[in-house]
C-alpha cells in the first residue's frame, strides 16, 4: 500500500500571477519583489485557492490584485487585525499580509505589534521605502531624521523605528530582512518565512525611486553589498566583506562591533544563534544605525511558539470534549428555570 | 402564639416596587438579582432597573458610590421597572440620600441602623440625623440593626466580624423575602452552589439570610408580610435574562441556525462586554472570541472572518462605534456579511458609561464616510435582543451586508421573564455560497465575478477562499459592476453606488409591516417609538386609552429601511409624538423621509422614561 498525499499540481509564474496590468511606477522595487513571490509560489507545497494575500493602503498594498489567488484590498493599516480574523477563522488557509512602513508603522503600528505578539499564522512582508509614496512623498515613520520632504520642508523631528527591534520587541517569533536587489534572498527569505508556523516578519529594504531614490543604495548595490551586508545564517560565524575577512563579535563592554577577523582570531566571531533568547536578534538589529553602515540581513529570529489558531482551536476542541458539542436548547434552559401551565 | 400567626398572614398586593440601594461594596446588584430570580420562579412578571456608580471606586459611605438595583413584581403583565419605589432598602446613609426623593410619597424605608453614625451621615452629606430632623415624616420607617444581627448569627461559625459583616445583603435579602413572602429555598440553593468552595462564605450567608428572614418574622416591627401572586402568563417555560446575556444568545442560535462558526472580534467597553464574557463560555459551539488590541482590530477581526466564511461579529458602545466607522465602509463596500452590535450610552465621548440613551441612532444611519446605507435594527426589551440577534444575522447573509443592531445600557443590564422559544421553530438562515464559474469572458471562457448580483435581492455572488478555480480579489476601491475589478470610471461608479442603496432599501420588501396597536382605527394621536422605550411607552399609552383618549402605538424594530407601511401608518393619525432618549433623532428621520409633523419628546438624563413621564407628554400634545 502506498501512501496517497495531496500534493498541489505543479504550477508556473504565470499560473499565480492575475491578469490584472501591473501599475507601479516603472523602475520600483515592487516589481522585483512581486517576481520573488510570483516566482517562490510554485515551489511552496500550496494550493492557489488556499492563498490568500491581505493589505491595507499604499504602494505596496496594490500587491493582493497582482496575485492569482485570493486576495483582500483593506484599509489603510488594519491588514494585521483582518488577517488574524481570517487566520482564525481559517486555520486551513496560506495567509499573507503585504504593507510599506506607512501602513505597518505608523497606522497600524498597534496592529502589528500585537498580531506578532500573538503569533498568528501568517507572513507578513513589509516594503520599507523609507517614504510616503502613494500620497507623494511625506516622510515615513522610518525616514532618518532630518529628511526633507514635502511635509517637512525645514527637515523631519521625528526619530525614526528600527522595524527589526520594533517586531522583536513585539514578541515576534519570526524576524527577518532582506532587500529588492537580491531575488534569491528574498526568495529564501520568504520561503523560511512561509514555513515558519506563526506570525512571520519580513522587512525588505525596497527602492522607492519615485520619491526616495537611493535609499539603500549604500547597502544594496551590487558593488556594495559583499562590504555592507552582513549575512546571517544559522549556526555560522557572523562574517563578511569579499574576502570574509570582517566579522562581528563581542567587545569587553558586551556590546557587538565590527571587527577584522586577522585581529580577534576566527574562534572570537560571533556565532549567529536564530533561537538565542537572551537578545542577540536584538543586539544585531541595533548593529547598524542607518543605511551607511554595515547591515545585517536574514533572519534575526526564528523560534517556536503556540500558535494562534491552533492553541484556539485547542480551546473549542477541549471545551467540545468536555461539554459536548453545543446544545442550543440546553443553552437557553441552562439558567434557573420555571412553568408556566 | 395564635398572635403571630394572625400577625404573619401575608396580605395580597397586585404589585410592588422595590429599591434595593447600599455602598457599591454592599452587593446590592447581587441581592436585587437573587430576589428577581426568586420572584421569577414564583410566576410574576418583573421587570429590573440596575444602576451602577459611575465611579470605579467612589470612596466608601459617599453618594457617589452608592449601587442600586430596582425590581417591579406584578401579578399582571408589565413593561416597565416602575415609575417610583413603594419600597427602599437603604444599607447606608448616603444610599438613603442618594434614592429617598425616588420614593413614592409615603412609601416604606427599611435602613440599615447600625451604620448611622454621625461619621457615616457627614460622609453622606447630612447635617443632622435624617432618622430624627424630620426628613423621613410622611414615610413609613423601619430601622433594622442588620449589621449586628448578621455579625451576631454568624458568630457561632467561627467567622470574623469584619468577614461577617460582609454578608449583611443577604440578610437584607432574607429580610425582604420573608417580607414578600419569596420562597426560601431557590436562594438557599444558590448560595450552596456559587459558594460551594468557600464553606465558610457559604456558611455566613446562609446564617445571615435565614436570620433576616427570622427577623421579619419573629421581631414585632412588622405587622404583616405580604404576598404577589403569579402573573398570568402563557404557558411553557420561563427563565429570566438579561439583555446582554439575550444578545449573546441570539448570536449562537444564529450560528447554530446558519450553520456558520460564530466569531466575535471586541474591545471590552462598558456596556458590551458581558457579551464577550458570556460568548468566551461557549466554545463547545465553536465560538471564537478575540479581545481585540482595539475597537478597530475588533471589527477587523470580525471582517477578516466574514471573510473566510463566519458569522462574524463585533460588540461595542458607542465611542468604539465611531472608531469602527472606516471598517463599517470597507464592509459595505466588500458587501460581505457582519453583524456590529452597540449598546448605547450616555455620550459624548466618555460620557455616561453606566447610564442609559438612544443617542447613536444617527451615527448608526449615517456615521460613515461616503454614501453607505446599511440595515439597522433596534431591540425594544431584554428578551427580544434575542430575536433580533437572529434577524440581523438574517438580513446580513442573505444580503451580503453589515448589520448595526442597537440596543442600550437599560436592555443590557436590565431583565425580564422570557418565554423560551422551542429551538426547532427557529428560522434556518441560508448563506448561500458560489462554487462554481458564474460568467463567460468575451472569449467564451468561464469565470467568476464576485460583484454579479442577485436579480431579486442584488446580493453579490460570494465565493470563499478556498473554493478552487474562483480565485479573486476584492477591496474597498469602487469595483467594476460584475466583475468587481478596480474601477474609476465615473459612470461605474454612481451605478454602484445606486445599487448599494437599492439593496439595502430593497429589504423592505423582506421585513414584516409595523403593526399598529391601540385604537388602530380612530386615535388621536399615534407615539412612535424604537428600542428600549417600549415598556414605558405601552405603559403610557395604555393609562392614557384608560382616561379615555384614542391613542395608538407603534414600535420600530427595523429602522432602516423601513417597513413599506410606516409612511401610510404616520399620515393615518391627525398627531404623531415621538419619545427618545436623545433630542429628536427617529423624529428627524421620520419628518425628512415622511415629511409628517411628528414631534419629539426628549429625556436625555441617562435613565429611562417613566410611563407617568409619558402619559403627560401624550396628554399634553393631545391637548394642544
Ligand atoms: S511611488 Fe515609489 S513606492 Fe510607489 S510605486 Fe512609485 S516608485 Fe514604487
Amino acid at each position: 500500500m502506498t501512501d496517497t498525499i495531496d500534493l498541489p499540481p505543479p504550477t508556473t509564474r504565470k499560473d499565480w500571477s492575475s491578469d490584472q496590468e501591473v501599475r507601479w511606477c516603472p523602475g520600483c522595487g515592487d516589481y522585483s519583489i512581486l517576481a520573488a513571490v510570483q516566482l517562490l509560489m510554485p515551489e511552496l507545497d500550496v494550493r492557489r485557492e488556499n492563498t490568500v494575500f491581505v493589505s491595507g493602503i499604499g504602494c505596496a498594498a496594490r500587491f493582493p490584485y497582482y496575485m492569482n489567488t485570493y486576495g483582500l484590498h483593506g484599509i489603510h493599516g488594519r491588514a494585521p487585525a483582518i488577517a488574524t480574523g481570517l487566520a482564525m477563522a481559517r486555520p486551513d488557509l496560506d495567509v499573507w499580509v503585504i504593507g510599506g512602513d506607512g501602513d505597518m508603522l505608523s497606522i497600524g503600528g498597534n496592529h502589528l505589534i500585537h498580531a506578532l505578539r500573538r503569533n498568528v499564522n501568517f507572513t507578513l512582508l513589509m516594503f520599507n521605502n523609507q517614504i510616503y509614496g502613494l500620497t507623494k512623498g511625506q516622510y515615513s515613520p522610518t525616514s532618518e531624521v532630518g529628511k526633507v520632504t514635502k511635509s517637512t520642508p525645514f527637515g523631519s523631528l521625528d526619530t525614526p523605528f528600527n522595524p527589526i527591534s520594533l517586531a522583536l520587541g513585539a514578541e515576534a517569533t519570526f524576524v527577518a530582512r532582506t532587500h529588492d536587489m537580491d531575488r534569491h534572498h528574498m526568495m529564501e527569505t520568504f520561503r523560511r518565512a512561509h514555513d515558519h508556523r506563526g506570525a512571520a516578519f519580513v522587512e525588505i529594504y525596497q527602492n522607492c525611486n519615485v520619491f526616495n531614490d537611493g535609499a539603500f543604495e549604500p547597502l544594496t548595490a551590487k558593488a556594495n553589498r559583499d562590504d555592507m551586508l552582513i549575512p546571517l545564517v544559522h549556526g555560522e560565524p557572523i562574517r563578511f566583506g569579499n574576502e570574509k575577512e570582517k566579522g562581528v563579535a563581542i567587545n569587553k563592554s558586551g556590546a557587538l562591533e565590527i571587527v577584522d577577523v586577522a585581529d580577534v582570531g576566527e574562534d572570537n566571531i560571533l556565532v549567529h544563534d536564530e533561537q538565542h533568547d537572551r537578545g542577540l536578534g536584538f543586539m544585531l538589529s541595533r548593529l547598524a544605525r542607518n543605511p551607511h553602515d554595515p547591515t545585517p540581513i536574514g533572519v534575526f529570529r526564528a523560534v517556536d511558539r503556540p500558535e494562534y489558531s491552533d492553541a484556539t482551536s485547542q480551546q473549542l476542541a477541549a471545551a467540545q470534549a468536555q461539554k459536548g458539542p453545543g446544545d442550543l436548547r440546553a443553552l437557553l434552559h441552562s439558567g434557573a428555570t420555571w412553568v408556566v401551565d | 402564639m395564635s398572635d403571630t400567626a394572625e400577625r404573619t398572614a401575608p396580605v395580597e398586593i397586585d404589585r410592588v416596587i422595590i429599591r434595593f440601594a447600599g455602598d457599591s461594596g454592599d452587593g446590592m446588584q447581587l441581592t436585587g438579582d437573587r430576589f428577581t430570580s426568586a420572584s421569577a420562579l414564583l410566576g410574576n412578571d418583573l421587570v429590573t432597573l440596575p444602576e451602577y456608580p459611575a465611579e470605579i471606586r467612589a470612596p466608601a459611605g459617599t453618594v457617589a458610590g452608592v449601587s442600586a438595583f430596582q425590581v417591579h413584581i406584578s401579578d399582571h403583565d408589565i413593561t416597565t421597572p416602575g415609575d417610583a419605589p413603594n419600597v427602599l432598602v437603604a444599607m447606608n446613609p448616603a444610599a438613603l440620600m442618594s434614592e429617598l426623593a425616588k420614593l413614592e410619597p409615603g412609601g416604606t424605608v427599611i435602613v440599615n441602623i447600625d451604620t448611622f453614625d454621625d461619621r457615616s451621615l457627614t460622609k453622606a452629606g447630612f447635617h443632622d440625623d435624617p432618622l430624627q430632623d424630620g426628613t423621613l415624616k410622611g414615610y413609613t420607617v423601619y430601622e433594622v440593626p442588620m449589621t449586628s444581627v448578621t455579625k451576631k448569627a454568624c458568630e457561632p461559625l467561627g467567622v470574623k466580624p469584619r468577614d461577617a459583616e460582609r454578608s449583611k445583603n443577604f440578610f437584607a435579602l432574607g429580610l425582604i423575602s420573608w417580607m414578600y413572602t419569596r420562597p426560601e429555598k431557590p436562594t438557599i440553593e444558590w448560595i450552596n452552589t456559587k459558594f460551594a468552595s468557600k464553606p465558610l462564605v457559604r456558611d455566613a450567608n446562609l446564617a445571615a439570610f435565614r436570620a433576616g428572614h427570622a427577623f421579619g418574622e419573629t421581631a414585632e416591627l412588622f405587622d404583616h408580610p405580604y404576598s404577589v401572586r403569579p402573573a398570568p402568563q402563557k404557558p411553557g417555560i420561563y427563565t429570566n435574562i438579561s439583555g446582554n446575556t439575550a444578545m449573546a444568545w441570539g448570536l449562537v442560535a444564529a450560528s447554530q441556525q446558519s450553520g456558520l462558526p460564530l466569531f466575535l472580534g471586541s474591545y471590552p467597553i462598558t456596556p458590551a462586554s458581558d457579551i464577550l464574557h458570556e460568548l468566551s463560555k461557549h466554545k463547545n459551539f465553536g465560538v471564537r472570541t478575540l479581545q481585540a488590541e482595539d475597537e478597530i482590530a475588533g471589527v477587523g477581526s470580525a471582517l477578516g472572518a466574514s471573510y473566510g466564511g463566519q458569522l462574524g461579529c463585533t460588540t461595542t458602545s458607542g465611542p468604539g462605534l465611531a472608531l469602527k466607522s472606516e471598517t463599517i465602509g470597507l464592509a459595505i463596500s466588500l458587501e460581505l456579511p457582519l453583524l456590529i452590535i452597540d449598546i448605547q450610552r450616555g455620550g459624548p465621548s466618555t460620557g455616561l458609561p453606566t447610564k442609559t440613551e438612544q443617542s447613536d441612532l444617527l451615527m448608526a444611519m449615517y456615521g460613515h464616510h461616503g454614501e453607505s446605507p446599511l440595515p439597522v435594527i433596534a431591540a425594544y426589551s431584554p428578551a427580544n435582543c434575542f430575536d433580533v440577534a437572529i434577524e440581523a444575522a438574517r438580513i446580513a447573509l442573505k444580503y451580503r451586508t453589515p448589520v448595526l443592531v442597537l440596543s442600550d445600557g437599560y436592555l443590557a443590564n436590565g431583565a425580564e421573564p422570557w418565554l423560551l422559544p422551542d429551538v426547532s421553530t427557529l428560522p434556518q438562515l441560508d448563506y448561500q455560497l458560489t462554487t462554481e464559474h458564474n460568467h463567460v469572458d468575451a472569449d467564451g471562457n468561464p469565470e467568476f465575478w464576485p460583484y454579479l448580483r442577485d436579480p431579486e435581492t442584488l446580493a453579490r455572488a460570494v465565493a470563499l477562499p478556498g473554493t478552487p478555480d474562483l480565485m479573486h480579489r476584492i477591496g474597498g476601491i469602487e469595483k467594476e459592476d460584475g466583475s468587481g475589478n478596480i474601477s474609476y470610471d465615473p459612470e461605474n461608479h454612481g451605478r454602484m453606488v445606486a445599487l448599494r442603496a437599492a439593496k439595502v432599501a430593497g429589504i423592505a420588501n423582506d421585513i414584516p409591516d409595523v403593526e399598529v396597536r391601540g385604537d388602530v382605527d380612530d386615535a388621536e394621536i399615534l407615539v412612535v417609538g424604537w428600542g428600549s422605550t417600549w415598556g414605558a411607552i405601552s405603559g403610557a399609552v395604555d393609562r392614557v386609552r384608560t382616561s379615555g383618549r384614542r391613542v395608538a402605538q407603534v414600535h420600530l424594530m427595523h429602522l432602516n429601511p423601513f417597513p413599506k407601511n410606516l409612511g401610510e401608518v404616520l399620515r393615518r393619525y391627525p398627531k404623531v409624538l415621538v419619545p427618545e432618549m436623545n433630542l429628536g433623532q427617529l423624529a428627524k428621520l421620520l419628518r425628512a423621509d415622511f415629511l409628517v409633523d411628528a414631534r419629539t419628546v426628549s429625556k436625555v438624563k441617562g435613565v429611562p422614561f417613566t410611563a407617568g413621564e409619558l402619559e403627560q407628554a401624550i396628554s399634553d400634545l393631545l391637548e394642544s
